[in-house]
């Protein structure tokens, strides 16, 4: 901790000690800029996602519409739910963990520096790739879960599926190489004193879902490259005609699939284990339970996959094993909320905007819960299951949930990130259209799925009543749209501003907000030694209340990793062998190859470059 | 009017629902024809009685942990210069609490679910009538096999008399849905799946595809007609007279004055290759819909167009412009030759 007090101007002037330009990011190792770059490369994913939406929205404005032709709006809908998923919420935790994990455990960086930029590098040129799939009139168009026997080159001949299945093998690849990265971060890199039971929650959620990353990703990968081997070399693990099982391919899906919603939720469900203590001005309600609650889930969350597939027709034994699998998983979820609740209850509430979104989250994830307990009995699914219910079910808690969570935690982070506060005043404005967009557009689904709307159909006729709801929903999500122009607003404006935003703006509880807005490169001058929860706010009471502005110290002595360029030659070389894969009917294996030594290349200098 | 509107909301706990959807102006269930919540059928009912069951819990703790969490919301407001909060940790007892009442909810949900479970997947007993359902990217066939019929896309079954579904795919995985009188079960191409219902009252029900399916899973409708017995008996007899015409018999007289230039232009623009005109003995694994009573049903190509003689011709001129992507070619029909084919297939009703 600084032991001098610079005064302000002496403090903003140190702060320019990092490089800057393109090929500084291009090679940075740093896991802030690379927090970053995940950050906003995720945010712009996002908004993709969302002009998908307003698309599909308009589309179902009214009965018969002809705005979008059926072909374009299954693209459309496809690339919204793999989007929204695998562009949006899962790089935008990626952002969360990249940036803070490394601050809330008093490290420097994460264990593997270049793995780190190799994950963002891969997930960029994934993105791109699944996104360029439009440029040829060919995005996937056979649902986020593509399901076989659709999926097979007999009833998906183009290249839609090919840029979704492999597509999706790259990104899997980021996935793993970040879970990898942050497991052994958060195993081995905390501060002295910083027991299991010490760490921040959203270190405990983030680092279960790094453990849900490394064993629900390799079920996918196998899916995938079985769905590969059954459209480029004529197996037949999925194809009836061949004797494979359209089924195979559902289990081993949502035995990814399942944990993978988890994966989406767990870090919104820690980011708003952090806002709400300090915005409460009291410490989380039931650490241990919360500890223990988010193991459960995960566990157990490997044990409900089969959900998902009430109407297959599995038999009675399998319908009561996953039916009571999935009502048990609703118990530690209830206890998350009870515990965010007890948080609030007797503190002294500060109705700053990560508050309101933190309290936003939980009273629209109580109802994507609900929704879901009213799923998880069969013979009531068997109605409910492919109709716009479950539509409004997942979008509480992935919308609701989910964005939500991240929001509050962009609000709560964006001044430790930029070293500015983003504006209270359109802040609160972002939140209560948000909201209230959000509900206009997704509540509604529910009654016009149980009033026999099915899901994924590209227009509905007249006669059926379906008009009236879906309109409403179609406002909705224009209100939804001016929410994000609101924050777009909010997010220039600020950037214009100075970058003076205090160390600690909101009296937090942990450590990042013991060091400068934003971090030098180092993070921390000396590494702090914890010894309890919440270790800023007991700093702060030893020292009578508050903590002087640190200082911005030199960085000299202070060992850092190299840039490096290679993950990025490593990531190029992983694109280039999926796209000469995709077109090796045309191109032959010697691309393949070609790339695949370009990957071989780039692992070589990596591993043999000095480390500085 | 709320009172009227509340009480026509069968579903006890569902009322609950519709009164606060109604500020959304769009709950009452009678609005919409492929609605789940009046059920009329034991399978539908089953379903139903669970989501009553769900939903009450459901808006039980709705009401109580929002209620709990808004009234946190103003009463623990802070003010400028408040105290310290007392820093509590948790409270055991409550946390215990709160863990065992959900478990005891959901044990109340689940006995029913698992009975439920069980009566939904028995399998029907002998007298109850098999229906065979075939899906096929984008059309239903039905078959019955006690009388040799196929039929598509419409579909009779009388009231009162269980129905047995026998189920399967012609290509990808469908999934039939009768939220009326049953629910929804996905239908595969390697293996058999089943549902069952009884229907109880008589009229003319929509229903669709409800599993993704192509292109053109958004136009995949079925209608059922649910009738008296005598009525469905009658129309099966009249059914199994759409059979194949014996060797050597008279043909019977033409029904209109273009009948037999459709009928021979259903032959030379190549219909016949994908679509039956016999009820009876009808071939399997045909690319089209069965047509023998076409010419009576109440929509064409699967629920998209009301089958109007107008309508019938624009699809038999252009069924690409109409549900892209159909296995159904653009033959080059001429106007005059489609109002001729129109009389033929409208004669076979």
């Amino acid at each position: 901790m600084a032991t001098r007090v610079l005064d302000q101007h002496q403090a903003h002037a140190a702060s320019h000690d990092e490089k800057t330009g393109l090929w500084s990011w291009i090679t940075t190792v740093d896991h802030k800029r690379i927090g970053i770059l995940y950050g906003a490369t995720a945010f712009l994913f996002f908004l993709i996602g969302g002009i998908e939406a307003l698309l599909l929205r308009i589309q179902l404005g009214s009965a018969e519409n002809t705005f979008l032709s059926p072909d374009l709006y299954n693209q459309l809908f496809t690339m919204h739910g793999t989007t929204m998923i695998f562009l949006a919420i899962m790089p935008l935790s990626a952002m969360f963990f990249n940036f803070m994990i490394p601050l809330l455990i008093g490290a420097r960086d994460v264990a593997f520096p270049r793995l780190n930029a190799f994950s963002y590098w891969v997930f960029l040129l994934g993105g791109l790739f699944l996104n360029a799939s439009f440029l040829f009139g060919a995005a996937p168009d056979q649902g986020w879960f593509g399901y076989a026997n659709l999926t097979s080159k007999q009833y998906s001949p183009g290249l839609n599926v090919d840029f979704w299945m492999l597509g999706l093998q790259i990104l899997g690849i980021a996935s793993l190489a970040a879970a990898v990265n942050f497991f052994v971060t958060i195993v081995n890199m905390r501060a002295p004193g910083m027991t299991l039971m010490r760490m921040p929650m959203f270190v405990w959620m983030s680092f279960i879902t790094q453990v849900l990353l490394l064993l629900a990703f390799p079920v996918i990968t196998v899916a995938l490259i079985l769905l590969m081997y059954d459209r480029f070399f004529g197996s037949a693990f999925f194809v009836p005609s061949g004797g494979g099982d359209p089924l195979l391919w559902q289990h081993l899906f949502w035995i990814f699939g399942h944990p993978e919603v988890y994966i989406l939720i767990l870090p919104a469900f820690g980011i708003v284990s952090e806002v709400l203590p300090v915005f409460s001005r009291k410490p989380l309600f039931g650490y241990a339970a919360m500890v223990f609650s988010g193991v459960f889930i995960a566990f157990l969350g490997f044990g409900v996959w089969s959900h998902h597939m009430f109407s297959t027709g599995m038999g009675p034994l399998a319908d009561t094993f996953f039916a009571l699998s999935t009502m048990l998983i609703a118990i530690p979820t209830g206890v998350k909320i009870f515990n965010w609740i007890g948080t609030m209850w007797g503190g002294s509430l500060q109705y700053r905007t990560p508050m309101l979104f933190a309290i936003g989250f939980i009273a629209m994830f109580i109802i994507g819960g609900l929704s879901g307990v009213m799923h998880s009995s069969p013979p009531a699914d068997l109605q409910q299951t492919d109709t716009y219910f479950v539509v409004a079910h997942f979008h509480y808690v992935l919308f609701g949930g989910s964005i939500f969570g991240l929001t509050a935690g962009a609000y709560y982070w964006w001044p430790k990130m930029f070293g500015r506060m983003l504006n209270e005043g359109l802040g609160k404005v972002h939140f209560w259209l948000m909201l209230i967009g959000f509900n206009l557009t997704f509540f509604p689904m529910h009654f016009v799925g149980l009033n026999g709307m099915p899901r994924r159909v590209y227009t509905y006729p007249e006669g059926l009543g379906f008009e009236l709801l879906n309109q409403v929903e179609t406002a909705g999500s224009f209100v939804l749209g001016v929410a994000f122009l609101v924050f777009l607003v909010n997010i220039f404006q600020t950037w214009r501003k100075p970058r003076n935003a205090p160390a600690d703006p909101w009296n937090g509880a942990t450590l990042e907000w013991a060091i400068p807005s934003p971090p030098p490169e180092f993070n921390f001058a000396e590494i702090p030694t914890v010894h309890g929860r919440d270790a800023l706010w007991e700093l702060k009471r030893e020292r009578g209340g508050t903590l002087p502005e640190p200082a911005r110290v030199s960085g000299a002595g202070i060992h850092l990793p190299n840039p490096s360029y290679w993950p990025l030659v490593t990531a190029v070389g992983i694109l280039a062998f999926f796209v000469t894969l995709m077109t090796l009917a045309a191109t032959g294996i010697w691309p393949v190859i070609a790339s695949f030594a370009l990957l071989l290349l780039g692992v070589y200098k990596w591993a043999y470059e000095p480390a500085g | 009017m709320l009172l009227r509107t509340v009480a026509r909301c069968s579903s006890r706990w569902v009322t609950a629902l519709c009164l606060l959807a109604l500020v959304l102006a769009g709950c009452s269930p009678e609005n919409y024809p492929q609605t789940t919540l009046l059920p009329r059928g034991d399978f539908a009912r089953i379903a139903d009685d669970l989501l009553d069951t769900t939903v009450k819990w459901a808006i039980l703790v709705f009401v109580l942990v929002e209620g709990v969490l808004v009234y946190a919301i103003f009463r623990f407001r802070g003010k400028p210069g408040d105290p310290e909060p007392h820093q509590t940790h948790g409270n055991t007892t409550v946390e215990i609490i709160w863990t065992v009442v959900p478990a005891l909810i959901l044990a109340v949900i689940a006995v029913p679910t698992v009975k439920a479970i069980f009566e939904t997947n028995a399998v029907p007993g002998k007298d109850a009538l098999t229906i065979e359902v075939i899906g096929h990217q984008w059309w239903w066939e039905f078959r019955y096999p006690e009388y040799n019929l196929t039929t598509a896309n419409e579909l009779h079954v009388p009231i009162g008399r269980m129905v047995s579904l026998r189920m399967g795919s012609n290509d990808v995985i469908h999934s039939f849905w009768v939220p009326q009188f049953a629910a929804k079960r996905d239908i595969f191409a390697n293996r058999e799946t089943r549902m069952w219902f009884t229907a109880e009252v008589e009229g003319d029900y929509p229903g669709q595809c409800a599993e993704f399916c192509g292109i053109q899973h958004g136009r995949m409708a079925h209608r059922i007609k649910a009738q008296k017995p005598a009525e469905f008996q009658a129309w099966v007899a009249h059914m199994q007279a759409l059979g194949p015409k014996p060797a050597g018999a008279a043909a019977p007289p033409a029904p209109s004055p273009r009948y037999a230039e459709g009928e021979k232009l259903f032959t030379a623009k190549g219909c016949l290759a994908c679509h039956s005109m016999v009820a009876v003995n009808a071939p399997k694994g045909m690319v089209g819909p069965n047509l023998a009573n076409v010419g009576g049903r109440s929509y064409l190509a699967a629920g998209t167009l009301k089958n109007t003689d107008e309508n019938l011709a624009r699809w038999i001129r252009d069924p690409q412009g109409i549900k892209k992507g159909v296995l159904m070619p653009n033959l080059g029909v001429t106007e005059s030759e489609a109002q001729a084919l129109v009389a033929y297939l409208r004669a076979h009703k």
